[in-house]
C-alpha cells in the first residue's frame, strides 16, 4: 500500500533520505522499518520512557511521536549518527567505562539526551542539569547514578580516559572490567526481541480480554478476512497442538495460550490475528466478533476467600492454590514470656516490572523444527514449555534469545513465544510480534500483592525469643511463580536473625488479578517490610539503637536458621552493619539536629536488613558450562545464562579466564542458544553469579587440567596461546601443542571443557525444616529520606548499601546492580502500583525516573562461600529487598509515623501524619 | 481515511477545516499516546508548518502566544516576570523531548484536567484566538475549556493563538506542582498565581488557579477577592482558608485521593502566596 504515499525527504546522520510511507506514521517506525535504524528503541509509543530519543535538528524529541510529514527538510540524528561522531567518543566510552548501560535498552535514548545537552553546553556540567536533560528517558536496569557519572565525565574537559578493557592474566576476578558485550549497547548494534525478525516475517496481534472474569463466544470471521486483505489467519485454542496450558511448574500448566471459552484476567489472550502488517495494524478489537459476558471478577484475596466464591480452577476449589509452613520451636509459649512484643499488618500492591523493553520476537520452522527468536530470561525453559505446547520433542524447539531489555523476573513466563511458534508451524513464514506497551502491562505477570502479619518478641536483652507470621499473596489468574513465592517466604520471614522459635504460614491464593510472578525477590521484599518493621518497634520498645538491635540479633556462622540450618561459612550481616555503624550514627544525629530547627520539611534514617537464599528453594537447579579451545587458537565460552543486562556474560568469562589461566581477551562467547550451550537454569533466583559462575570455573579448570594433561606438566605451570599452538611453561621449561594436529569436534573445538554445578539443598519436611539453598546473601541499607510534613512528599536523600556478596566478580557490575534494586526498592516503597485497567502505561503506572534517585553508596563485604565461585554468591536480588524497609524507618524517624502499606503514596502518609496528630490532639 | 495536510498558510488549513473535520496535529504529544496498539486513521491536519503561528509577539497591551509555539520556546523566550508561572509549567510539562515538540495551544485543546499550562494561563487572564474561514473570536480561557477533553472550538475553528493582556500594574508569578516523582509526573495538584502589586505596597489584583481538583482547573476568585488590597507580604499566605478551596471537585484516582486533593490544594496555594508575597 505504500506506493500511493509521496516520498518524504530528509536527513538521517548526515545522509539524504526519501521515504514513501504514510506521512503519519511515527518517525521512529520509519527510522527502524523503512532505514534500518534499529538503533532507536520503542518503548512506549506514548512518549512516556524516551527511549526513542532522536535529536531534530539537534534538539532531543521522541521519535514515536513525530509525524514522517514533520521530518521533510530537517536533520534527524539517531544513536547510529552518534556512534560515528568522534566528537561523542568520550561520551561513549563514559558509558562504557563506567557500568552506565545495563540491559542497553535505554541506553540510545539517554546518550542522544546526553548529546542534546553537551551540544548547548560546552562549559561545566552539573549533576542538575544533566538529571533535566536525561529526565524525560527512563531506565529500569542501572538506577541512574552511573549514567549520571558517565554523562559528567564525560563533560568534563581533560584529557581523555583510557578505555582499556584488558586486565592482567589470573586477575580478572575482582575487576573492574567493562561489560563483554558493552560495545553493541552503546552504539546501535544491540539486536532485541524487535530487532532481528527477517523482512518476510508475517504479524501476529493478540486479542485480549476486556474483562477480568467472563465467558464469550467467538462469531463467524468471514467478515473480517473480507474486509482486511492480508489477514493470513486468525488462531484460537483450537490451533494449538499440543497442550493448551503453560507454567512454571511441571504439574500446574494452569495458564491457556489461548482462551477457549472464559477468562480469568484482564489482558487474556484469546485470539491471534496473523497476517501483513498493515492489515493486522487496521484491525482494531472491535471489529473481531466476540461476545462477551463479563460476570463479577474476585478482584482481591478477600473476595476469593468468601464463603460461596466461585472457583477459579476446578482443582482448587477454595481458590487457594498452595501453602507454605516453617515451623521451629514453639513460638507462641516464646511470645507469651517476651519482655517485649510487636505487631502488626502490612499491605502491598501489585507491582509491575516495566523493563523498558516490550515482549518481542519472532519464530520460524525450519522442516520438523521449530525455531524462536526472543528476548527472555530463560531459554531452556522456553523451549522445554513451547514443545509440550507445540506436541514437539524439546530438541525439536530451538531457542536463540536476543538481547534482553530488562526482566526482573517477568521475562520469565512464556509471552509471544507459543504464539508465534504456532503461527509459524501453521503458516510455514516466519511470524513476528511485539506486545503494545499497554498489553505488555496488562498481561504479563506482576509482583504479588500481600496481606502480612506478624508478632515479633524479644527480650529486655535484646535477644530475640519468637515471632509468628501470616501471609498471604494474590497470585492472580494463573499459578505461574505462585508456589516459589508461598515456599520461599516463610524460610526468609524471620528475616536474618537468630530465632530460637518460629512459625509462618503462607497462601498463595488465585484471583481474578493478573498473574503474579517473579519479581526480584520472590515475595521477600514484601515480607522484609514486615520483620524490619517489627525490628524497629521492638528496639523503641527496648530503648536499643535499631542498627544494634539488629547486630544484637543478626544470623552468624554456626546459627541456626529458621528452617534449623545450620550457617556453616559466608554469614556477613553483622559485618554489613558494623561497616555501616559510622554513618548510621552520622546521618540520625544530623537528621535529628536539621529537624530541631524545621518545621514543615523533617529528615529521617532509617535501616533494613535482609538475607536471601541463593538459587532455588530445596530444588535441583544445575547448571552446564562448556569451554572451547579452536584450532586457531580462539577460545569460546559456551554461555547457557541469559544476560539480561545484570553483566553474567562478563563475569562468566573472568571467571573462566582465571580458572584456565588465560587473559579474558582470548575469548569469545555464545549466548544462550539451546543449540549451541548447554542448560545453564534460569537467570532468576540471584543464582547465575553462585551457580553458573562455579559451573564457568569448573569448565574453566577443566580445560585446564586437559591442558596441562597433553603438556604433561604440573599445575603451577603457565599456559599461552600463540595462534593455533598452546605453549604451556614451567620453570624454565616450554612444551609446545600444534592445536591443528587435534581433532575437533562437530563446533570446531579440538579441547572442551566443561563444568556442571548443582547447589547442594535438602527437602524441607512437614514443618519446613531442612537445607533449602546451599548459601545466602545477607545486606543493610541505610536510607535518608526528606519528608514534607505538610504534603505528604517522601525524597530519598541519600541511601548507604553494605552488601555481602561473598566476592565481586566486578565491582563496577555488582555496583550496578545494588542501584538498580535500590531505584526498584525506591517505587516499591514510593510510587508503584499497577491497577488492571487503570494504571497500563509508564504515564499513570509510576516508576523512579532520573531524579527520584538520590546518592548512593555501596560497600561491599566479601565474606566468601566456600562454594562458589572464588567465593561469590548473588546480588540481583539482595540489591532490592532492604530499601523499602528502610525508607518506611526513616519515614517513621523523621514524622514518627508508621506507614503500613506500601506504597506510601504523599495521599497515605499525609493521612498517617494527620491521624497521628489527632490522635495525640 | 488517513488523509494527511500539512499546509504551509493559515488560509489553507482553514479552508481545509471549512471543508471538514480534521484532526489538527501539532507536536504529536497528546495524539500520538492517545492512539497506542491503534490504527493511525485520521483524517490529519498538521499545522507544525504554519510558520507565522510561532512565536510570542508582543503589542502595546498583550502578548500573543502563537498556535504551534512549543513549550521550549516560552522557556527560551525574554517575558516579563509575570510570565514566571508559565515558564516554571513548560519546565515541567513531560521531559525535554515533550517540551521540544508540545505546544501549549495544543495542552489546552487536549484539555486534560491535568494540563500543566491551564492554571498558569488563567492566572495570566489568558483568552483564545478562533479562526475560521468566517473570521476570528476570542473567548477567555475560561469559556473555552468546558468539561474533561471538551472545549469550545468549533470543528471549522482553528485555535490561533493565546492572548495575554498585559496588566496594570508590576505583576510577579508563580507556578506550584505536586506529583509523586521528580519528571514526567502528572500532577496530583498545582498551582499558579499572578500577584500584581500597587505604588502603595498592597495587593492591585490577584489571580489564582488550581488545576487537577476538578474537571477544569478553577480560578480561585473569592480568596483573589480577600487578597485585593492585603499588603505583600509572607503573610499573604494565610489569607487562604478552607472555605476557599470548597470550590474545587476533586476525584479519588491512582495518584491521590479527594481528601487528600483538597487539603494539598490549600496547602499550595498558601505556600505560593507566601512565596510570591516574600518575593523582592
Amino acid at each position: 500500500m505504500s506506493p500511493r504515499f509521496p516520498e518524504v525527504a530528509f536527513t538521517v546522520n548526515g545522509r539524504e533520505v526519501a521515504v514513501a510511507r504514510s506521512p503519519i506514521a511515527r518517525l521512529a517506525d520509519v527510522l527502524r522499518d523503512d532505514l534500518g535504524l534499529v538503533g532507536t528503541k520503542v518503548g512506549c509509543n506514548a512518549g512516556d520512557c524516551g527511549a526513542c530519543t532522536v535529536l531534530l535538528d539537534g534538539a532531543q524529541t521522541c521519535a514515536c511521536m513525530v509525524p514522517l510529514g514533520q521530518a521533510a527538510g530537517r536533520r534527524v540524528t539517531t544513536v547510529e549518527g552518534l556512534a560515528q561522531d568522534d566528537g561523542f567518543a568520550r561520551l561513549l566510552s563514559a558509558f562504557h567505562r563506567h557500568g552506565a548501560a545495563q540491559c542497553g535498552i535505554c541506553t540510545p535514548g539517554m546518550l542522544m539526551a546526553a548529546a542534546d545537552l553537551l551540544n548547548g553546553n560546552g562549559a561545566t556540567i552539573d549533576e542538575g542539569q544533566v538529571m533535566d536533560a536525561l529526565g524525560g528517558v527512563l531506565c529500569r536496569c542501572t538506577g541512574y547514578r552511573k549514567i549520571v557519572e558517565a554523562v559528567l565525565d564525560a563533560a568534563n574537559v581533560g584529557a581523555p580516559p583510557s578505555d582499556d578493557d584488558a586486565c592482567p592474566t589470573g586477575a580478572a576476578v575482582g575487576a573492574r572490567l567493562p561489560r563483554a558485550d558493552g560495545r553493541a549497547k552503546l552504539d546501535g548494534g544491540e539486536r532485541f526481541g524487535d530487532d532481528v525478525a527477517p523482512e518476510d516475517a508475517l504479524w501476529l496481534r493478540v486479542v485480549r480480554a476486556p474483562h477480568a472474569r467472563a465467558q464469550f463466544q467467538v462469531g463467524p470471521l468471514d467478515e473480517l478476512f473480507g474486509r482486511f486483505p492480508g489477514l493470513e489467519r486468525v488462531l484460537s485454542w483450537a490451533d494449538i497442538p499440543g497442550n493448551n496450558g503453560f507454567g512454571i511448574y511441571p504439574d500446574i500448566k494452569d495458564q491457556p495460550v489461548l482462551a477457549r471459552d472464559g477468562v480469568r484476567y484482564r489482558g487474556e489472550a484469546v485470539l491471534a490475528l496473523v497476517g501483513e502488517r498493515a492489515a493486522i495494524e487496521a484491525i482494531r478489537d472491535a471489529d473481531v466478533p466476540i461476545t462477551w459476558q463479563p460476570e463479577t471478577p474476585l478482584t482481591d484475596m478477600d473476595a476469593a476467600l468468601a464463603d460461596g466464591a466461585p472457583a477459579l480452577h476446578a482443582d482448587r476449589d477454595d481458590n487457594v492454590l498452595t501453602r507454605g509452613y516453617v515451623r521451629k520451636g514453639d513460638p507462641d509459649v516464646s511470645l507469651a514470656s517476651a519482655d517485649a512484643v510487636a505487631e502488626g499488618s502490612w499491605r502491598t500492591a501489585y507491582v509491575e516490572h516495566a523493563y523498558i523493553e516490550p515482549e518481542a520476537g519472532y519464530a520460524v520452522r525450519r522442516d520438523d523444527r521449530i525455531e524462536i527468536h526472543a528476548c527472555t530470561q530463560t531459554p531452556y525453559m522456553d523451549r522445554d514449555e513451547v514443545a509440550q505446547v507445540m506436541g514437539l520433542a524439546p530438541e525439536q524447539v530451538r531457542v536463540v534469545p536476543t538481547a534482553c531489555g530488562g526482566g526482573f523476573g517477568g521475562k520469565l513466563d512464556l509471552s509471544v513465544q507459543p504464539l508465534i511458534a504456532v503461527a509459524a508451524w501453521l503458516l510455514d513464514r516466519p511470524v513476528r510480534c511485539v506486545y503494545t506497551r499497554p498489553e505488555s502491562m496488562a498481561a504479563s505477570t506482576k509482583r504479588h500483592p500481600a496481606r502480612l502479619q506478624a508478632r515479633f518478641g524479644a527480650n529486655v536483652d535484646g535477644k530475640l525469643v519468637g515471632a509468628v507470621f501470616d501471609g498471604d499473596f494474590n497470585t492472580g489468574a494463573y499459578a505461574s511463580w505462585g508456589p516459589t513465592v508461598a515456599d520461599r517466604v516463610p524460610v526468609h520471614a524471620s528475616g536474618p536473625y537468630y530465632l530460637p522459635a518460629f512459625e509462618a504460614k503462607t497462601r498463595a491464593i488465585f484471583t481474578n488479578g493478573p498473574p503474579s510472578g517473579a519479581f526480584r525477590g520472590f515475595g521477600v521484599p514484601q515480607a522484609a517490610l514486615v520483620h524490619e518493621g517489627l525490628m524497629d518497634e521492638l528496639a523503641d520498645q527496648l530503648d536499643f539503637d535499631p542498627l544494634e538491635f539488629r547486630l544484637t540479633n543478626a544470623l552468624r556462622v554456626g546459627d541456626d536458621t529458621a528452617t534449623g540450618q545450620t550457617l556453616e561459612a559466608s554469614a556477613g550481616l553483622a559485618g554489613c552493619l558494623e561497616a555501616l555503624e559510622p554513618r548510621w550514627r552520622a546521618l540520625r544525629a544530623a537528621a535529628e539536629a536539621f529537624n530541631q530547627g524545621s518545621e514543615t520539611v523533617k529528615h529521617g534514617v532509617g535501616i533494613g536488613c535482609m538475607w536471601y537464599g541463593i538459587g532455588n528453594t530445596s530444588m535441583s537447579n544445575p547448571s552446564t558450562m562448556q569451554v572451547g579451545l579452536a584450532a586457531d587458537g580462539r577460545l569460546t565460552l559456551y554461555n547457557g545464562a541469559q544476560d539480561i543486562g545484570q553483566g553474567s556474560a562478563t563475569i562468566m568469562l573472568q571467571i573462566c579466564a582465571d580458572a584456565l589461566g588465560v587473559p579474558v581477551a582470548a575469548f569469545d562467547y555464545v549466548l544462550g542458544d539451546t543449540d549451541r550451550t548447554a542448560d545453564a537454569g534460569k537467570t532468576s533466583a540471584s543464582r547465575q553469579a553462585f551457580v553458573s559462575g562455579k559451573a564457568a570455573e569448573l569448565a574453566g579448570a577443566d580445560l585446564r587440567t586437559q591442558i596441562l594433561r597433553l603438556a604433561n606438566t604440573g599445575s603451577e605451570a603457565v599456559i599461552e596461546i600463540e595462534g593455533g599452538s598452546l605453549v604451556v611453561r614451567e620453570g624454565d621449561a616450554a612444551r609446545h601443542i600444534d592445536l591443528v594436529d587435534l581433532p575437533p569436534n562437530p563446533k570446531g573445538d579440538v579441547l572442551t571443557g566443561s563444568g556442571t554445578f548443582d547447589p547442594p539443598s535438602t527437602k524441607l519436611d512437614a514443618n519446613g525444616q531442612g537445607n533449602p539453598y546451599a548459601c545466602y546473601g545477607f545486606a543493610a541499607q541505610i536510607a535518608e529520606v526528606e519528608v514534607d510534613v505538610e504534603l505528604g512528599t517522601v525524597k530519598p536523600r541519600r541511601v548507604v548499601a553494605a552488601h555481602d556478596v561473598g566476592r565481586a566478580i566486578n565491582p563496577m557490575l555488582v555496583e550496578g546492580q545494588i542501584h538498580g534494586g535500590i531505584a526498584q526498592g525506591i517505587g516499591l516503597a514510593l510510587m508503584e502500583e499497577y491497577v488492571p485497567g487503570k494504571s497500563e502505561n509508564l504515564h499513570d503506572y509510576l516508576i523512579p525516573t532520573i531524579g527520584d534517585v538520590p546518592e548512593i553508596e555501596c560497600i561491599l563485604i566479601e565474606d566468601p562461600t566456600p562454594l562458589g565461585p572464588s567465593g561469590a554468591k548473588g546480588i540481583g536480588e539482595p540489591a532490592l529487598i532492604p530499601t523499602a524497609p528502610a525508607i518506611l524507618g526513616a519515614i517513621r524517624h523523621a514524622t514518627g509515623v508508621r506507614i503500613r502499606q506500601v506504597p506510601a503514596t504523599p495521599d497515605r502518609v499525609r493521612a498517617a501524619i494527620r491521624a497521628k496528630a489527632e490522635a495525640e490532639g | 481515511m488517513g488523509g494527511y495536510l500539512r499546509p504551509g498558510a493559515v488560509q489553507d488549513a482553514l479552508e481545509a477545516l471549512d471543508r471538514r473535520g480534521l484532526t489538527i496535529v501539532s507536536g504529536g504529544t497528546d495524539f500520538y499516546p492517545a492512539r497506542v496498539g491503534q490504527p493511525l486513521d485520521d483524517d490529519i491536519l498538521d499545522i507544525s508548518g504554519l510558520a507565522e503561528l510561532r512565536g510570542i509577539t508582543e503589542t502595546d497591551s498583550h502578548h500573543v502566544i502563537g498556535a504551534i509555539t512549543t513549550w521550549t520556546d516560552v522557556i527560551r523566550a525574554s517575558l516579563p516576570p509575570y510570565f514566571d508561572g508559565l515558564k516554571l509549567a513548560a519546565r515541567e510539562v513531560g521531559g525535554l523531548q515533550i517540551q521540544n515538540a508540545g505546544t501549549v495551544c495544543g495542552n489546552i485543546c487536549n484539555a486534560s484536567p491535568a494540563a500543566d499550562g491551564v492554571p498558569p494561563l488563567l492566572a495570566l487572564d489568558a483568552r483564545v484566538e478562533l479562526s475560521s474561514r468566517n473570521g476570528v473570536r476570542s473567548l477567555p480561557l475560561t469559556e473555552f475549556i468546558i468539561g474533561n477533553r471538551k472545549t469550545a472550538r468549533r470543528p471549522d475553528e482553528l485555535v490561533t493563538g493565546l492572548t495575554i493582556p498585559k496588566p496594570a500594574n508590576p505583576a510577579m508569578s508563580g507556578f506550584l506542582k505536586l506529583g509523586a516523582r521528580r519528571y514526567l509526573v502528572i500532577s496530583i495538584v498545582m498551582v499558579a498565581g499572578v500577584l500584581e502589586r500597587a505604588p502603595d505596597g498592597t495587593v492591585a489584583a490577584a489571580r489564582l488557579a488550581v488545576g487537577s481538583c476538578s474537571e477544569v482547573a478553577r480560578r480561585m476568585l473569592g480568596l483573589e477577592r480577600v487578597l485585593a488590597g492585603r499588603p505583600i507580604g509572607p503573610e499573604l499566605g494565610s489569607a487562604a482558608m478552607e472555605e476557599h478551596v470548597e470550590l474545587l471537585a476533586p476525584i479519588d484516582d491512582v495518584r491521590g485521593t479527594a481528601e487528600y486533593r483538597q487539603e494539598a490544594a490549600l496547602t499550595l496555594v498558601r505556600r505560593l502566596l507566601r512565596a510570591l508575597g516574600s518575593a523582592p
